[in-house]
């Protein structure tokens, strides 16, 4: 199942910064509340944290970008991240992601052109044990071998 | 009577079908009007026999597995009967390869409910609270010191030191903090922990609460454990429900909050002062110490940081234990350590066991060697951080100083199992590569002496002067060693290093003589 999100709103945007506002040190968790309802951080939303945090807009979005998981733009419909660190590395990983990116037609990082889908790498699952793994969205996959990558890119692209 | 069924709901078994099989189980029950009751427990660590399934007979649990959805019907019959089925393992105690484990920090992991008080209670959870409100925070300190325990997140700093160094720390405002931002690849022991059986943590955090006087405690989960996130989210609440977490704890004078915060995929954030720069809401950038995180951490106030693993050890301490903990492992290295067997591994999982334990036989005797069936070439201990070990090595004790004496660590002890197709360059280069994607930026040997090693060990592989660039990358890490901040860059040398000094041969044509020297 594809995430929903909605679509970006000012007004919804500051319900969620309040929210969480009388936290301490609140501005990661507000970025990743503003991620889970609009799919990525609206850049509007920037000067919004820094009002209400008291803080500069330089400083939020700083921290903004200093973070891997907080996205500038939506992702495609499904966001399909394989685990490249060396625990899957050792388990034939890389041959397993080249494979996906030559089904897809992109590079690691890089959404198809239709945007259905998403490609990233991760840095480890922590499915170490049952590896290569892979992350659908928010469904995790180990024991990955050619079959099972084909079905899940399948499945991303459906 | 029902029958009392045990699936694993850890993230390891639900990525191999744990959760398709136990609504498979659900439904087959359903179709034979038998009733039963399942349980979705932790993982016992087992990862080759996940799924793995578990019923209660009279004489204990009764293993099967790996049981896949289409093997639910066989398997329910079987069970019913108690009869044979080719996927029977019999008695889940007496299965060898948990039965040779010593869990003390893992010993209710797959056993009970990760979220029921009362089952958690049942199996001698929160006795080592409860013993500990009974004693003064010197008490305390005193069985946290002679359990030998040292920090499980890597740099193997004795715990008892750390506490009491905040607990003599003057402060209005303490907090405890959980270091739950697991990044080693290889290492899963605090993603289960923490999905199987994350009372033990909570209740870990609370005794370091109560014994240096903070009343607040963050546990920082990586956001690439959103089960794990779920699941401390859960005994939270089920903690506070039953009063061991707020105020009075157990009717105690003592307060304690727990509140999970969420990493955002930066590897650096493991380190502990990014951590607690991250907890702050700020970019994860390392600082420079001292002043150590006990004397002015979390918002500038005096802070316990600490691993999982060191936490969820302190409850069987706290409960009489320290001693019978202390009686474990080797030199300075007390007490078992959760290894975690993982990569190109036949029997991968969890096996917790006491220090001492050689690299060859976790290798060997216990992974089994290769899923591939390939002879074992190397083998990565303590995560992307940590040194490649030939089988020359193998010799070695799993201790901490003894790993040091190798040029190596034991980190998080991961280990990562890797057969003779490897390309010991290419894991040289990605760990280069990995310390340049990683890097927070604020000293100079990491930020640019990791993408310089990227270049420079593409020349070597693309056969352009190897001698010289050698040389380069054995100067480059040199410095990244002695001259870098944390242990990022500190660190990153280690598997460069180790993969040039035991694996020469895969980084272009044979050495000279000269180079063979050294």
């Amino acid at each position: 199942m594809a995430p929903v999100y909605e679509p970006w709103d000012a007004t919804r945007g500051e319900e969620i910064i309040a929210e969480h506002s009388h936290l301490e040190g609140a501005t990661l968790v507000m970025l990743h509340a503003l991620q889970e309802a609009f799919g990525y951080v609206p850049e509007p939303a920037i000067p919004m944290i820094a009002q209400a945090l008291n803080l500069s807009r330089a400083e939020v979005h700083g921290v903004f970008t200093f973070y891997h998981d907080f996205r500038h733009q939506p992702a495609g419909r499904r966001v399909l991240k394989l685990c490249r660190a060396e625990a899957c590395q050792a388990a034939g990983g890389d041959a397993l992601a080249a494979r996906a990116e030559a089904k897809l037609g992109i590079a690691m990082g890089h959404t198809t052109a239709d945007e259905r889908v998403t490609l990233e790498p991760i840095y480890c699952l922590g499915l170490c044990a049952t590896a290569p793994s892979a992350m659908l969205d928010g469904r995790v996959v180990g024991r990955l071998d050619e079959a099972r990558i084909d079905a899940l890119v399948a499945e991303a692209q459906r | 009577m029902s029958l009392r069924i045990y699936v694993s709901r850890d993230a390891g078994a639900i990525a191999v079908g744990a959760d398709e099989v136990a609504a498979a189980l659900a439904q087959a029950a359903n179709k034979r009007g038998v009733a039963i009751e399942i349980v979705r427990t932790g993982s016992r660590g087992m990862y080759w026999l996940e799924p793995l399934i578990e019923v209660a007979t009279p004489q204990g649990r009764v293993a099967f597995g790996p049981v896949t959805e289409s093997d639910a019907n066989s398997v329910l019959d079987a069970m019913i009967a108690d009869g044979a089925h080719p996927l029977r393992l019999g008695l889940t105690d007496e299965i060898p390869w948990l039965k040779r484990q010593t869990r003390l920090t893992f010993a209710r992991c797959g056993v009970i409910d990760p979220r029921s008080v009362e089952d958690y209670r049942a199996h001698d959870g929160y006795k080592g609270l409860e013993r500990a409100l009974t004693l003064t925070s010197d008490e305390i300190l005193a069985d946290v010191t002679t359990s030998g325990l040292r920090g499980r997140g890597g740099a193997g700093v004795p715990t008892g030191i750390k506490w009491k160094t905040v607990a003599t720390t003057s402060g209005e405002q303490k907090y405890i903090v959980c270091n739950a931002d697991e990044g080693d690849s290889g290492t899963f022991a605090d993603r289960m922990i923490m999905e199987g059986d994350p009372l033990v943590v909570i209740e870990g955090m609370t005794i370091a609460g109560i014994t240096v006087g903070a009343t607040k405690g963050y546990i920082y989960i990586r956001s690439e454990y959103p089960h794990a996130i779920e699941a401390m989210n859960a005994a939270i609440t089920a903690a506070k429900r039953a009063g061991y977490l707020g105020a009075r704890i157990g009717g105690s004078a003592h307060s304690f909050d727990l509140e999970v915060r969420v990493g955002a995929g930066a590897y650096v954030c493991g380190e502990e002062t990014s951590l607690l720069e991250s907890l702050e809401g700020r970019r994860g950038i390392v600082r420079a110490k001292p002043p150590l995180p006990a004397h002015k951490g979390l918002f500038g106030k005096p802070t316990v940081i600490n691993n999982v693993l060191s936490f969820a050890a302190i409850p069987f301490i706290l409960a009489g234990g320290a001693k019978a903990y202390a009686d474990y492992g080797m030199g300075r290295s007390r007490g078992t350590m959760p290894i975690q067997l993982a990569g190109n591994v036949r029997y991968g999982g969890l096996f917790e066991t006491a220090f001492g334990i050689t690299l060859g036989e976790l290798v060997d005797d216990i992974a089994g060697g290769t899923f591939t069936g390939r002879p074992v070439r190397a083998v990565q201990v303590g995560g992307p951080l940590g040194a490649y070990f030939p089988r020359a090595l193998f010799d070695t004790p799993f201790d901490y100083e003894a790993f040091a004496a190798r040029d190596g660590l034991i980190g998080h002890a991961g280990v990562v199992i890797f057969d003779d197709t490897v390309d010991m360059s290419k894991q040289a280069r990605f760990a280069m590569e990995f310390c340049a994607i990683e890097s927070c930026g604020k000293c100079t040997p990491c930020r640019i002496g990791s993408t310089r090693g990227v270049e420079t060990i593409d020349k070597i592989r693309a056969g352009e002067r190897v001698k010289e660039n050698i040389a380069v990358i054995e100067d480059l890490c040199n410095t990244m060693k002695f001259g870098s901040l944390c242990a990022l860059g500190g660190f990153t040398p280690y598997p460069v290093s180790s993969a040039l000094k035991h694996f020469r041969e895969d980084f272009g044509p044979a050495p000279t003589s000269l180079q063979a020297a050294e």
